[in-house]
């Protein structure tokens, strides 16, 4: 055994650059559980917005309560509660499924519908906010052709609002990728949990948990990298950059936004 | 001039609040026929304007286009209900409207604006839509841009490209809600040009503008509003001569 009390390179470097079997399993639960959850916590979030719109002052209304209920308690207290504390009721308990082959145990399940509904109240925020920022005139313009409000939603006013939502949506999945360590408290076997497990038998708690930090921090990265190119695709898309140049990717980046916009208005 | 009135503005009364912006506004437009409005600014012009397609509400009066009111349906009792999202959309379907800051849709190229409406509101097929909204753009003189986004163009094709978009609905009734007061003063000509193009195409069009010159040469009828309310009207000849009322004369003396 290592002598404790000093750092170890060695298993440190190991952890990181030869990772085990169930660390590398616990790093797919962790990339796919945030994927998911993310992906469902944006979709319901903007269903939860698109009630809050409605004119119909009940509906308004019970959305409003949702997002105050669930940003307004801890993430840890509704994990405990929706999985133990449901069944613990005799409620609902979350049984493993399988699906064209794949099983996802119950308590992934859970962790990933818990995670999805707690996000989808941020989202719900953000994309309030997205939409409210899109110029009144849009909506206006698409209503004199003769589009109902929903269309107008869809075709004219949410494609602008999903621009400005990406830098807060990729702060929010960079976000969720650590919150999911957050699962380990009801046993999903996650890059944290797997970090704990390891650390309960080998007692390596810093070479241990520092190479877990690694690990996230190359998620988050990648993911940063994965956003600045989304951007720039929006961005492209709407006109907005003309010349792809790496240069002035490197150094100039934004510029295409202000030459555009206050042209030829006064 | 002559046939049926297109819009019909009876004793319309709007109010923000305790202001009231618009009071017993009466306005009758005939098919063909080019109006337009002018006045100190906070005379009730624009509003008066977007009340005619609803994109304000009114809280007295009634308005109609080819016949049918805008915005409202009969009720119990005689009284006026606003109509369904729908049945609005619908009406607007007709009416064209030109807005100051052009609100073009800055994620989607030219031609991709003026297609919009006939795709996703008319339902025309896509490929002749596009042939349509090509045709459309050449007629404004923009057959060039029709891939560009509007934040590759001059405000004054912007607002060409605006008038494009709202013909491809194939209105009964254009308006135009000051279409050239945002622009550089070398974009107006090119703007107000196509305007008497389609006024002498014999488009029917209500017009609020600052464009003396083109209320003098386009204009078939020009409708003076001072306070929320019309103060004088009549043709162009009379209305910039000393024959008009004395608040017409007081508004123009002003501006010039």
């Amino acid at each position: 055994m290592p002598q404790l009390g000093a750092f170890d390179w060695h298993t440190f470097r190991d952890l990181v650059f030869q990772p085990s079997h169930p660390w590398l399993v616990g790093l797919w639960t962790t990339v796919y559980v945030s994927v998911l959850a993310q992906a469902f916590g944006v979709a319901l979030g903007l269903v939860v917005e698109l009630v809050r719109r409605s004119r119909r002052a009940p509906l308004r209304a019970a959305a409003g309560l949702y997002v105050w209920l669930l940003r307004g308690t801890p993430l840890l207290v509704q994990l405990v509660l929706v999985y133990n504390g449901l069944a613990a009721l005799g409620l609902f308990r979350f049984r493993d499924f399988s699906l064209a082959g794949l099983s996802v145990p119950g308590v992934i399940q859970a962790g990933i519908i818990t995670l999805a509904i707690n996000e989808s109240a941020y989202m719900a925020e953000i994309i309030r906010a997205s939409i409210n920022s899109v110029d009144r005139g849009q909506m206006e313009a698409a209503e004199s052709i003769g589009m109902t409000r929903g269309r107008a939603m869809r075709f004219v006013v949410l494609p602008q609002a999903v621009r400005i939502m990406i830098p807060p949506l990729g702060n929010e999945f960079n976000n969720m990728m650590k919150v999911t360590s957050l699962l380990s408290v009801i046993g999903v076997e996650e890059l944290f949990l797997n970090a704990q497990e390891l650390n309960s038998t080998t007692f390596r708690t810093f070479e241990i948990f520092l190479a877990a930090a690694v690990y996230y921090l190359a998620l988050t990265t990648i993911w940063g990298f994965i956003q600045s190119w989304i951007e720039r695709r929006l961005a492209a898309r709407s006109g907005e950059v003309r010349t792809g140049g790496i240069g002035r990717r490197l150094f100039g980046s934004g510029a295409g936004l202000e030459i555009g916009a206050a042209r030829g208005a006064r | 001039m002559s046939g049926a009135p297109i819009l019909r503005v009876d004793r319309v009364h709007k109010a923000f609040g305790a202001l009231a912006v618009l009071h017993d506004v009466s306005l009758e437009v005939r098919r063909g026929e080019t109006v337009v409005i002018i006045g100190p600014s906070g005379s009730g012009k624009t509003t008066l304007l977007r009340c005619i397609n609803h994109l304000e509400r009114i809280d007295g009066g009634r308005i109609e286009v080819n016949g049918h009111p805008v915005g409202y349906r009969p009720g119990r009792g005689g009284s006026l209900r606003e109509e369904t999202p729908r049945n609005i959309a619908r009406q607007r379907e007709d009416i064209g409207f030109v807005f100051q800051r052009f609100n073009l849709f800055p994620h989607m190229t030219a031609v991709e604006n003026v297609c919009l409406g006939p795709v996703r509101v008319r339902g025309v097929d896509r490929a002749e839509a596009r042939r349509r909204a090509e045709e459309l753009l050449e007629r404004v003189g923009l057959a060039d841009k029709r891939d560009a986004h509007p934040s590759q163009l001059s405000g004054g094709q912007q607002q060409r490209v605006a008038i494009a978009r709202a013909l491809a609905m194939r209105p009964a009734l254009m308006l135009f809600d000051e279409p050239t007061s945002a622009l550089d003063p070398e974009m107006v000509g090119e703007v107000i040009e196509v305007m008497r193009e389609l006024a002498d195409e014999g488009m029917t069009m209500v017009v609020v503008s600052h464009e003396m010159a083109f209320a003098k040469t386009a204009a078939d009828r020009i409708v003076v509003m001072d306070d929320g309310a019309i103060v004088d009207e009549g043709p162009p000849e009379r209305i910039f001569s000393d024959a008009a009322g004395a608040r017409t004369r007081e508004f123009l003396a002003r501006i010039v």
